[in-house]
């Protein structure tokens, strides 16, 4: 176990307006550990823009404590609080760069903020504008560059401050795919060789699942799951977890059946042919609806969706098959 | 057509117009700029809500910017002497055009500072950017187009406004429309300030939109 770098103790953030008071999010626990990158995952309204923000203080939590590296710093000064949210950089869906200023002094921006010389600045800029590989781009302006190379500008800004902990607030999703994949690719490079904890907010499962080894599930403004990306992957436990995680299998739900059961394997059980056995031991054919498998956290993960025979006896029978072989496997059902 | 001495006078108005312009628009930005982005600032979707010192700023510009401006000249007199220890002439035109002008240019400066994105404030925020760096390293900077596309449109304001200066003995092309043209009936004095007049407010506002094309970075 880690030390947690970062801490939230009962955070709550009401927002009060002309038609009330709104409560974004609600009574937040969470311990997010060096190292980590950890997923925050809602459907949209979840409150999770708002708790993201409530770590640098960008949202000043109405009720509760955050602390960074062991400081609480809902009781700092500004000044304080200035030094250290150069500690925690932070990119956005929609990159935020300075558009009247080049590429180069993008990333110096926050060297400037800090006080550096220009030279030092432009050195250092330079540098990391290679990491993220957009050292020719230097002289260009953000409206000359694509959606992904803005995001590589606006990481390289982040790393120009040097910084222990980077926040995504919905950093892909104006990405299309293939770039969203680099870009995530390029995350997890700079959690490993900078050792920067990272912290992603995003309504995609997919995200989650590709780069992230921990996650939390907000709904509504409450955290009501939180564990390894695997533990969610394969029995999420609540209703919204499920609708998250069962996402990209959703339009299963136009296929005319009346029972279906989702399977999760892995690389272990992939040895034994449990469909074939079952459909000779309950001498009924199964059908598989959907299958896929992917990369959790490094490891395989093969996920099947199966349609269970009207007979009611024998479909029970299969569900206990597949629960005793201790497979990830849960009855589905879409029916809205 | 004309006498030397008719050329000789409508090149000294001109001068003056141009003199009185720019000085005006000058101070005027003196004024306005910060008045500008005090007002952007302390609203409550600013940077530094500040309810109380908004509801100050916005009556005091609103109040000016209702006084009709042949008025303010006239309110206005007794501290044109008191600056420029006359009432008349191309120098007191100045002090009533700089109070006309500040509060419309604050508006302007407001609202070219709201169109800021609001994200890119707060990424600076995110960087630990102070108040004082986000006013002149985000908000002006990035609004600056829009900014200058104001003085472009200030300048043309204080031009008209500076011939109405001219009826109450300002100087410039303005005084001499009025007097020679207007009180006099001299049409062949009237029709040359009137067209240098167009054309002056035309070159400014094809310079300035120029300039601050040039200078937007926004596009490809």
């Amino acid at each position: 176990m880690g030390e947690a770098i970062i801490r939230l103790e009962n955070v709550s953030k009401t927002f009060s307006s002309g038609q009330g008071n709104v409560e974004a999010v609600r009574n937040i626990n969470l311990e997010i550990e060096k190292g980590d990158i950890f997923g925050i995952i809602g459907l949209s309204g979840a409150g999770k823009s708002t708790l993201v923000r409530c770590l640098n203080l960008l949202e000043r939590p109405t009720e509760g404590r955050v602390f960074i590296g062991g400081k609480d710093i809902t009781v700092m000064k500004p000044k304080e609080l200035s030094i250290l949210r150069r500690d925690i950089g932070m990119i956005f869906q929609h990159f935020n760069l300075l558009m009247q200023r080049t590429v180069l002094d993008n990333v110096t921006f926050p060297l400037e903020i800090a006080g550096e010389s220009k030279k030092e600045a432009r050195k250092k800029a330079v540098k990391f504008l290679e990491t993220v590989g957009l050292a020719e781009k230097k002289e260009a302006y953000p409206a000359q560059l694509s959606g992904g190379q803005k995001q590589r500008v606006a990481i390289a800004r982040v790393l120009a401050s040097d910084p222990r902990i980077l926040l995504c607030d919905e950093a892909t999703s104006a990405l299309d795919p293939q770039t969203t994949k680099s870009i995530l690719e390029l995350i997890k490079d700079i959690n490993r060789n900078y050792g920067i904890t990272v912290v992603i907010i995003t309504h995609e499962m997919s995200v989650v699942q590709e780069i992230c080894n921990k996650v939390a599930v907000l709904d509504h403004g409450n955290l009501i799951e939180k564990g390894t990306v695997e533990e969610l992957f394969r029995s999420p436990k609540t209703e919204e977890a499920k609708k998250l995680v069962f996402s990209e299998t959703a339009h299963i739900r136009h296929m005319h059946s009346s029972r279906q059961i989702r399977v999760v394997f892995d690389g272990k059980s992939a040895f034994e042919p449990i469909i074939g056995n079952i459909t000779l031991e309950l001498k009924t054919p199964v059908n598989i609806l959907y299958a896929n498998t992917q990369t959790i956290n490094g490891n395989a993960e093969g996920e099947m969706i199966l349609q269970l025979p009207d007979n009611k006896e024998i479909a029970d029978k299969m569900v206990d098959y597949f629960k005793e072989k201790n497979l990830g496997a849960e009855e589905v059902n879409y029916v809205d | 057509m004309w006498t030397e001495q008719e050329i000789l006078m409508i090149l000294q108005g001109l001068w003056e117009t141009v003199i009185i312009v720019f000085v005006s628009t000058f101070f005027g930005y003196i004024l306005g700029l910060p008045l500008g982005v005090l007002l952007a600032v302390t609203d409550s979707e600013g940077i530094k809500p500040h309810p109380m010192l908004y509801k100050v700023l916005d009556v005091v510009t609103n109040v000016l910017r209702s006084v009709p401006f042949i008025i303010l000249l006239v309110v206005l007199i007794p501290l044109t002497r008191a600056i420029v220890g006359k009432s008349y002439g191309t120098a007191a035109t100045i002090v009533p055009l700089v109070i006309a002008a500040a509060p419309f240019i604050a508006r302007m400066v407001e609202s070219s500072i709201k169109e800021v994105d609001h994200g890119v404030i707060e990424a600076a925020q995110s960087m630990g950017a102070g108040t004082m760096t986000i006013v002149t390293k985000v908000l002006v900077a990035e609004a600056r187009t829009s900014l200058l596309v104001g003085v472009t449109i200030a300048f043309g304001t204080i031009l008209g406004y500076s011939a109405m200066a001219g009826a109450v003995g300002g100087g410039g092309l303005g005084s001499i429309a009025i007097r020679y043209g207007y009180n006099r009936w001299q049409p062949h004095i009237l029709w040359p300030s009137v067209i240098i007049l167009v054309l002056l407010v035309q070159l400014f506002q094809i310079l300035g939109m120029k300039i601050s094309k040039n200078l937007d970075r926004r596009r490809t």
